[in-house]
């Protein structure tokens, strides 16, 4: 342990040295941010973005197990091609629900907002986001959203599958609509204001240290998601309002009855929505980077092409949105420039999956929970990402537009990518954010059946969407009915998995083993903490003097702190990194 | 060796370093959803543009019954509102508690003025039938003028974007009252003034909406 | 010659407009198999060959590989330029129609399509062609969006209310091929099927003679026609089957009661109104989710129907 020398001056004349000094966190830690704020009305009040965080992921798991048991009804009345116990009209509403949930509610919070939000201050060394307040208002705008999104099915529900084509949905039930719109409208400015939150932090709370070169990973990935949550979003939100409008005094923008264009509506839905896709998976790359050097102790392998590829995805996803419509009747020339376009933003991420297998080479691999769901991304995401290049082709897009080719491939990127990268984040920071161990071979087996079941469930709708199989549909003929009782008998599978995952981990809480601080030996800023961290995330203000992937450096080495309790310190970041690479010197 | 009351104003938020990180984390933060603001709004232009594209001689017919005398009386008022909104910044700035005071309140009678002459615009086109989507019944000396079949749409154009910055004006003048009764009790110095300096950026925005609005509707003939 | 994805695709009855799309498909799923082979073969062979074998294991700091990454980069896009422009002119083949198509009209509604060809003659769900022939097919609909889509052939287009969209294809053999509606259009989206029925040359000539001018015979027997040509029957039964509709069986003279409460007697001006304008009056019971025939129905062809249903007991 070493320590630089200070001169205990004013600040006001010559510049302080700043003592700082190696910490390293408790094993085992008395006061946390658990037990410093207790009760039901301490959890719903606080502006402790780890709670907030904690928050998000409980009701994101809620909303994935509503909208999961919907999939279940779903896939079980598709066993036979007629009615199996559910009439049409419960159908329709019940498949246009489970995917407004699992978009709205599920995918697009899901990694930011639940594990982001924990993590990305712990990652910058910060105390907290850059508006806890907001960060909490957040959280109720998401659940008040929700809220309203159920009223609709009080009021007859909607049926017009997630995307709210007109004129079905200027059309058919007004009141059901009206509530839906409203309810998405409200959330999306939950979205709105994470990234917002997320922006400023990233810019203005780095500890010191922390230069943009040495930024994990992660938050490269969630500042670029956030850029597309802040220009996306209210585009969305000026759609679902003018579609309101449409159903409450029949504006005419999009119903050509009243003299409006049917597809000026899908551009403007398009125009968010295919953002929206990357605000669900980029977050997810950021996480594969993050497990994948852990468990290879190695370095990333190409760290500005991972993250200034996801500014690229960023940025390209603003311009492809009318891949969804080749078949909408769109002019030649939009379908040209979109069909290219679509193609270009496959790049990046097929740069992103080169370097992450290139990171294992010569690494020193260990297959714990998180690595495994890390190989099951790359596996099912890349089946994701080229049926993805298999729709950018106008030909070939022309024959699988509206087919299951298209429900199996945004399955495996989301479900396969999203929600896997979420899996992998939740096992990789639970020890840190619950300070438990969770049942290690039960885990594996849980991954197991999610990978079988995902795709026992979601490959044959590959191949029964070749061969013409339509979506959203409750009745279908005969040929196809091996390849529904496949899919379904998968979905149960898949559901088995999911059930495991629940138990083992609610069992950690109670039963698991105590973690370290740092049960992984990750080079990460977020682990020289306690598990659970403390109130304040670090016992000293961190000051950074090495990446976050340098694993050539000893753990010893790793982190230096101001000796000055964190709360009222005079971190000035030059003096900071000073003192700190003089420490460095010297030990 | 830490002076921690020295350090930490009051006003400083326990998880930022000094005042001055907070302000810039204000101010980045309003300006990051300013930018989402024009999104938003970007959305309703574009529909604007569209169906100009397609009809636009339907669009300088309607524009007639727009009037374009109290449009222009209402862009002087936000343009003056908002010289008087960074007026009551700089008076922050300097102290002058007073000035800040006096500075908001004008600023918040010149947003009422533009909501009353929009009152009565609206009023007046309500009067003569001129009214969105399926309540669309103009009276018979307005439909001998604007028999457009897609009459209807152009006002639904007009009274979503007109409405939607009026709703925002609205939040900006709650803003500002807000502002105001914290001015009184003394909140605003010169070594804080962050939330005059981040309502002051959003009023300055919601003038501008109006300056691209304005002659969108109103001037064209 | 047989290639490894055939079991995806449906059988090829229009080659002019699949064929196109039919060799990209293989070419696609073939280069993604390789890359994707190599990139999971890559991962699991590292993860045995470099298992690890201590805490303490050290690995080489191995930041970027220049060569290795622009090759990565520039092959894969230079593949998908390749697969772009491929898909593009095989989608201006299916853009082109050829200049001696024969046209028949197809429209849309819940949950029919309607077929009229030029001789007047007019099918429902039902597309009868002839073999050999580049047929185009001009759509629209007459309420919300649908969407045309027939698998053997490969074509698809949505089909909207405020203007003609088109499908072309050469059917080379004579049989049926499956036609479904593919962009949701509420409760029965899943029973807007329909047939193309591919006939030899002179066996449509015949077909067409033999239906052209619409419905014929008495009143009654065109009514009988109509309801099955205008796609009544999709939603009403003639048996008493219960289906989205009122069933037709017995309907005439029926005291029927509507969901405003009030009681009406099933006479001659309250079919017309249903048929025109079905919003009015809805029976207790049912939805209010019937498209109007207003402007698409002539006052003979009501008159007709109602004849029929007259008959119906």
């Amino acid at each position: 342990m070493a320590s630089a020398s200070t001169s205990a001056t004013n600040a006001a004349s010559t510049p302080t040295k700043l003592k700082v000094k190696r910490f390293a966190p408790a094993e085992t830690p008395t006061n946390t941010y658990l037990t410093d704020e207790k009760g039901v009305w301490a959890w719903l009040t606080t502006v402790d973005h780890k709670k907030i965080g904690l928050m998000y992921l409980g009701a994101v798991a809620f909303f994935f197990a509503l909208a999961g048991f919907l999939a279940i009804a779903l896939r079980t009345e598709l066993w036979t091609p007629a009615k199996t116990f559910i009439e049409a009209d419960t159908y329709n509403q019940l498949f246009t629900l489970h995917g407004a949930m699992m978009v709205f509610f599920v995918l697009v919070p899901s990694i930011p907002a639940a594990l982001g939000n924990f993590i990305l201050p712990m990652q910058l060394g910060a105390k907290d986001v850059a508006f806890p307040r907001l960060n909490l208002a957040s959280f109720y705008i998401y659940v008040f959203g929700a809220i309203f999104t159920f009223l609709s099915l009080a009021n007859n529900g909607f049926d017009t599958g997630w995307t709210f084509y007109t004129p079905y949905s200027s059309d058919s039930n007004s009141a059901g609509i009206i509530w839906v719109t409203l309810g998405v409208f409200i959330l999306g400015f939950s979205s709105i204001l994470t990234g917002t939150n997320f922006i400023t932090t990233i810019h203005k709370l780095r500890a010191p240290g922390i230069s943009w070169d040495r930024l994990p990973l992660n938050i490269w990935a969630l500042y670029a998601t956030s850029i597309i949550q802040v220009l996306a979003t209210p585009v969305l939100a000026i759609t679902i309002l003018l579609l309101a409008m449409e159903n409450i005094m029949d504006i005419g923008i999009f119903d050509p009855a009243l003299g409006g264009d049917p597809v000026l509506y899908q551009h403007f839905f398009w125009f968010y929505s295919h953002p929206a896709v990357y605000i669900m998976i980029v977050p997810g790359f950021g996480i594969i980077s993050e497990v994948i050097t852990t468990f290879s102790k190695k370095t990333i392998f190409g760290y500005w092409a991972i993250a200034l590829s996801s500014l690229a995805i960023a940025f390209i996803g603003f311009l492809v949105w009318g891949h969804h419509m080749f078949t909408s009747g769109q002019s030649a020339v939009a379908t040209t420039i979109f069909s290219f376009l679509t193609f270009l933003v496959g790049i990046p991420t097929g740069i992103k999956i080169f370097n992450w297998v290139a990171t294992l080479y010569k690494g020193s691999i260990s297959m714990k929970t998180p690595m495994l769901y890390v190989f099951i991304f790359i596996f099912l995401f890349s089946i994701g990402g080229f049926t993805g290049i298999m729709l950018g082709a106008l030909s070939v897009d022309i024959h699988l537009h509206d087919t299951y080719y298209v429900v199996a491939h945004f399955h495996y990127v989301m479900m396969g990518g999203t929600l896997i990268a979420l899996l992998a984040g939740l096992h990789y920071w639970w020890p840190k954010m619950t300070g438990k161990m969770y049942n290690e071979p039960l885990a594996k087996i849980a991954a197991g059946f999610i990978f079988v079941g995902f795709n026992v469930t979601f490959l044959p709708q590959f191949i029964m969407g070749a061969q013409g199989m339509p979506r959203r549909y409750y009745n279908y003929i005969d040929q196809f009915t091996p390849f529904h009782q496949t899919s379904t008998i998968g979905s149960y599978i898949l559901a088995v998995g999911f059930l495991i995952i629940l138990g083992y981990l609610l069992h950690s809480l109670f039963k698991g083993k105590q973690a370290g601080p740092n049960p992984w030996n990750s080079r990460g800023l977020e682990w020289q903490s306690t598990s659970p961290p403390d109130f304040h995330n670090f016992a000293h203000t961190p000051v950074v003097i090495h990446g976050p992937y340098d694993y050539h450096q000893p753990m010893e080495e790793f982190q230096l702190g101001l000796a000055v309790e964190h709360g009222h310190d005079e971190a000035h970041a030059e003096e900071a990194t000073e003192a700190a690479s003089e420490a460095k010197t010297e030990a | 060796m830490a002076n921690h009351s020295a350090t930490h104003p009051k006003h400083v938020q326990h998880h930022f370093v000094d005042s001055n990180q907070q302000f810039e984390s204000a101010k980045l933060g309003m300006w990051v959803f300013l930018v989402n603001e024009i999104l938003f709004f970007g959305g309703l232009f574009c529909a604007y543009i569209v169906f100009r594209a397609w009809y636009p001689e339907l669009f300088t017919q309607a524009a007639l019954e727009l009037n374009t005398f109290w449009g222009a009386v209402n862009t002087v008022v936000l343009i003056g509102s908002s010289l008087t909104v960074a007026m009551a910044i700089r008076s922050a700035q300097n102290n002058q508690k007073r000035g800040l005071e006096i500075n908001l309140l004008i600023t918040i009678f010149l947003a009422c003025v533009f909501l009353v002459i929009k009152y009565f615009e609206y009023e007046h086109k309500l009067h003569l039938g001129i009214a969105p989507g399926s309540f669309w019944n103009p009276t018979e000396e307005i439909a001998a003028v604007l028999d457009h079949p897609k009459a209807n749409i152009f006002f639904g154009i007009y009274y979503m974007m007109t409405g939607v910055h009026g709703l925002h004006v609205i939040v900006g003048i709650g803003l500002m009252v807000w502002l105001y009764l914290r001015a009184r009790k003394g909140h605003f110095n010169s070594e804080y003034y962050t939330p005059v300096e981040i309502t002051g950026l959003y009023w300055h925005l919601v003038d501008l909406i109006w300056i691209f609005l304005f002659p969108l509707l109103y001037l064209i003939e | 010659m047989g290639r490894l994805f055939d079991f995806m695709l449906p059988e090829n009855k229009s080659p002019l407009t699949a064929d196109p799309t039919d060799g990209l498909f293989h070419f696609i799923n073939e280069a993604s198999l390789i890359i994707f082979l190599g990139v999971i073969i890559a991962m699991v062979y590292f993860a045995i060959r470099y298992k690890r074998k201590s805490e303490d294991d050290k690995t080489p700091v191995i930041t970027h590989n220049n060569t290795l990454e622009i090759t990565w980069s520039v092959i894969p896009l230079l593949i998908t330029f390749v697969v772009f422009g491929w898909g593009y002119s095989g989608w201006l083949n299916l853009k082109t129609v050829p200049s001696d198509a024969y046209e028949i009209h197809v429209t849309g509604f819940k949950w029919n399509w309607s077929v009229n060809y030029e001789n007047g003659a007019q099918t429902i769900n039902e597309i009868h062609v002839p073999k050999g022939q580049p047929i185009k097919l001009v759509m629209q609909s007459r309420d919300v969006l649908h969407s045309f889509f027939v698998p053997e052939y490969r074509v698809k287009h949505d089909v909207l209310p405020n203007r003609y969209t088109y499908v072309w294809f050469q059917a080379e053999e004579v049989g049926e091929s499956q036609v479904f509606c593919t962009e949701y259009c509420g409760t029965s989206h899943s029973d807007m099927l329909a047939k193309v029925i591919v006939h030899e040359p002179e066996d449509f000539e015949a077909w067409l003679d033999e239906n052209g001018g619409g419905p014929s015979g008495s009143p009654v027997e065109q009514g009988e026609q109509l309801v099955s040509l205008q796609g009544c029957q999709t939603c009403h039964s003639v048996d008493g089957s219960e289906l989205i509709g009122p069933s037709f069986k017995g309907i005439w003279g029926r005291t029927r009661n509507l969901t405003d409460g009030s009681t009406l007697t099933v006479d001659e001006n309250y079919i017309r109104e249903s048929i025109l304008y079905p919003g009015n009056k809805i029976a207790e019971g049912y939805q209010n989710v019937m498209t109007p025939y207003e402007g698409r129905i002539s006052d003979d062809e009501i008159t007709n129907i109602i004849e029929y249903l007259k008959t119906i007991d």
